[in-house]
């Protein structure tokens, strides 16, 4: 298709995003500390595979010391008014909101995601979770939980690379609210903007040990889920890692809440307003290249319509922009890592090879970086590896129905049951589907909405508990 | 023509069966153990000895019940709870003396337990059109959208019933029970082996209350064969392991939360050896099993 407009580049500067250290350990008991290891990996720019710096692979030892840190705060922590824990979160949405920008350029960078998701969507959300349990400290006996709600102690809480500043906001938010104290692990590929919010903690003039930050990959996790000192565990990953954890957590007392995968159906009936479902179907796939559990990943469309539906969307995915993650025009950023794009790379190979038909816009792909083009598969049916399996990337999987049944069937049709979308003009359909549908979220008529008041999470192996609203509060306490 | 006789006569006996999908059955391995008297132990009955393949028949039928059970309106199934109540209410003796047996207590230690079994069906009755309105409601996001969340049935609920405390056998039974069904799920239960005969004559209460037939499917048996069986079965989403006593083996906590693991059950961890079912029972077991599921939608002209 011919290019309407040439876009020329709007690079947000890289400078914004401070100085990155040449190397970091952890954030323990408020300070900056060394590991008691000696192992470091590397975090890289996955739009240019540039190194950005290195961190600690937390060890056992350094995950008992924040593990005591953080029960050693508990005490006066839990203790505090609500009101004045109240006051440190507004402080911290606060400073969040100042350093925003810098945040949002340093998560572009160390995660791959456009500057513009970062900008509009990551951060402002990740300010609004504070705010919005802020408000939750001093008010937690009118949340429904009883009349004296009380912090379940210690959380241990591992967060994915998707959304690394958001999925910190989403765990630490309502744990600090409800007076419990955390260590938190965020991902090996993207643990940059977690030890930058431990600097906000101090600005903050956060109490010693309420929030700790601990390093590494899946051992430093495993050691953290697994530790006997913590009260709580809050993960949000993988479903296979997510069984693993509850398996190690079997028959203890340790609570457990899971945020895992899904594989979301996208339901357009034929009375769909074709531009604007095209404009969900593209924001729920390729948004944020698709790294996200709740993504749209299964369009199912109404036999009648798939023609003029798929015809409209391979339109719109040739307008989409994909590239350097720091220009404010792109649309699609890097695959988060070498290893994703592996992944993604042997599901689509997978869907070729179970007879699914593969189609792309036209894009140049950068040399260097990590790098996948939007793309649709067509002529899928419900067997297929990737109408199955969660890709996590920019990859859609378009099936047809004939009745409301079918597509309910066939949306329900997996174990998972996180999300789900509905695209018609009738009211009393999208009620009707809307009910049938086992999964946690439903977006009607839009998709991939996030809201701090607004619980999110999952049915069936998606996991269980919810996170945000006055939903998200249970977890943390002991009710 | 002769006299009347005096001589005695003998008492009909009961058949205890299964209560599974509506029906009575014999267990599938037409084996039976024996129960006997708590306080004398003397024999009581011979209650079918429950297998994995009953209790996979068990799990069919819940599921088949699922979808009409959680789509029927809060006001039915309240009404459903209720007739269970009246039900029981109009059959106390024969639960006061299965109780007493059945624990070791005096009838009149027994019948306050079976008073408090029929309370607690009518507390749950009335739950059931309520509890969306205190575990759900519209969520004020920032934006032009229309937000509600909602409380929904998990699904098929194991329930391992409570094994000790005063008032287990049918107290405690219907405390685990009926927050499972009042919101909507359906159950499959495995009965406390030692004293399952109050358990299994709550089939024939529940079978003559309207409730559709697999809502609520009760096992005796080892429960070392039926608990493994509910916690491993990919199609069960839910598990209360309310009377989990052992402290290892193939029915502990550890070995069935490990199974419940692979398909990532909801585990409702087991009650404290020492439960008081007469206690107040609060809303905790109620939200226990039930998801919650958030609408959204645009608003504007």
């Amino acid at each position: 298709m011919a290019q309407l407009f040439e876009y020329a580049p709007a690079p947000e500067s890289r400078a914004a995003a401070g100085d990155i250290a040449s190397t970091y350990g952890h954030y323990i008991d408020g300070e900056f500390v060394e590991s008691t290891g000696s192992e470091a990996l590397k975090t890289v720019d996955p739009s240019t595979e540039e190194v950005l710096a290195e961190f600690a692979q937390g060890t056992e030892g350094d995950v008992d010391r924040a593990v005591a840190a953080a029960r050693k705060a508990f005490t006066s922590w839990s203790a505090l008014p609500g009101v004045e824990r109240g006051k440190y979160l507004f402080r911290i949405a606060r400073i969040i909101q100042e350093r925003s920008r810098e945040l949002a350029v340093l998560e572009s960078i160390d995660n791959g995601k456009p500057i513009k998701e970062t900008r509009d969507v990551d951060l402002p959300l990740v300010a609004a979770h504070f705010f919005y349990y802020a408000g939750w400290a001093d008010k937690l006996e009118f949340a429904g939980y009883g009349p004296n709600p009380r912090p379940v102690g210690v959380a241990a809480q591992v967060i994915p690379w998707n959304f690394p500043l958001l999925m910190l906001a989403w765990k630490i938010a309502p744990a600090l609210a409800t007076g419990n104290t955390v260590v938190l692990k965020p991902a090996e590929t993207t643990p940059l903007t977690a030890l930058r919010f431990a600097e906000i903690c101090r600005q903050a003039g956060l109490p010693k040990g309420v929030v700790n930050i601990v390093t590494g990959d899946g051992r430093t996790g495993a050691a953290l889920t697994g530790h006997p000192g913590v009260d709580k565990v809050a993960f949000t990953g993988s479903t296979e890692v997510g069984r693993a954890i509850a398996r190690t957590l079997a028959g203890t007392r340790t609570r457990l809440s899971l945020e895992l995968g899904g594989k979301a159906a996208n339901i357009v009936f034929d009375d769909a307003p074709v531009d604007q479902a095209v404009e969900g179907i593209v924001d729920g796939i390729f948004f944020n290249q698709g790294h996200v559990c709740c993504a749209g990943s299964r369009l199912l469309v109404q036999e009648s319509v798939h023609d003029e539906v798929l015809e409209a969307l391979k339109r719109r995915m040739s307008t989409l922009r994909v590239g350097d993650p720091l220009d404010k025009n792109t649309d699609i950023g890097a695959i988060n890592s070498a290893a994703q794009l592996a992944r993604i790379q042997e599901l689509t190979t997978a869907g070729e090879a179970e007879g699914a038909e593969r189609w792309s816009p036209s894009c140049e792909l950068p040399a260097a970086g990590y790098w996948f083009a939007p793309t649709v598969f067509s002529n899928v049916s419900a067997t297929h590896r990737i109408a199955r399996e969660e890709i996590f990337g920019p990859v859609l999987s378009v099936l047809t129905f004939r009745t409301p049944e079918e597509a309910v069937a066939k949306a329900n049709n997996t174990p998972y049951g996180l999300s789900a979308g509905i695209w018609t003009e009738k009211g009393s359909r999208i009620l009707w589907t809307a009910s049938r549908l086992r999964a946690g979220v439903v977006w009607s008529n839009t998709f991939n909405k996030f809201d701090p008041t607004s619980p999110f999470g999952g049915y069936k192996e998606s996991g269980y508990g919810r996170e945000g609203g006055r939903h998200g509060l249970e977890a943390y306490l002991d009710v | 023509m002769s006299e009347p006789t005096t001589a005695l006569r003998l008492d009909v006996y009961k058949t205890y069966k299964l209560y599974v999908g509506g029906k009575f059955p014999r267990s599938e391995s037409g084996r039976v153990y024996e129960v006997t008297d708590r306080k004398t132990g003397e024999w009581l009955a011979n209650a079918p000895q429950g297998t994995r393949k009953d209790t996979r028949d068990a799990v069919a039928a819940a599921r088949k019940a699922f979808g009409g059970w959680s789509g029927a309106t809060a006001y039915n199934r309240g009404q459903i709870l209720y007739r269970a109540a009246e039900m029981l209410q109009g059959r106390r003796d024969q639960y006061v003396a299965e109780v007493a047996v059945s624990e070791g207590l005096t009838a009149k230690k027994a019948a306050p337990l079976v008073d408090a079994a029929i309370d607690r069906l009518v507390w749950y009755a009335g739950w059931t059109d309520k509890v969306a309105q205190i575990a759900g409601g519209a969520n004020p996001v920032a934006g032009p959208y229309f937000n509600l969340s909602t409380p929904e049935a998990t699904g098929v609920v194991g329930v391992i019933a409570p094994q000790s405390g005063t008032g287990h056998s049918l107290l405690g039974l219907v405390s685990v029970l009926a927050p499972v069904i009042a919101t909507g799920n359906t159950a499959v239960v495995a009965l406390a082996p030692n004293a399952p005969l109050p358990g299994l004559s709550l089939g024939e209460v529940l079978a003559t209350s309207d409730l559709p037939g697999g809502v609520v499917n009760l096992l005796s048996g080892r429960t070392e064969d039926i608990a493994p069986t509910l916690a491993s079965h990919a199609d069960v989403n839910a598990l209360d392991l309310a009377g989990v006593v052992a402290e290892d083996g193939p029915a502990s906590a550890k070995a069935l939360e490990t199974l419940a693991a692979d398909t990532l059950k909801r585990v409702r961890r087991p009650d404290s050896a020492t439960s008081d079912w007469t206690a107040a029972p609060g809303t905790d077991r109620l939200l226990a099993f039930l998801e919650t599921k958030t609408v959204w939608h645009p608003m504007g002209m």
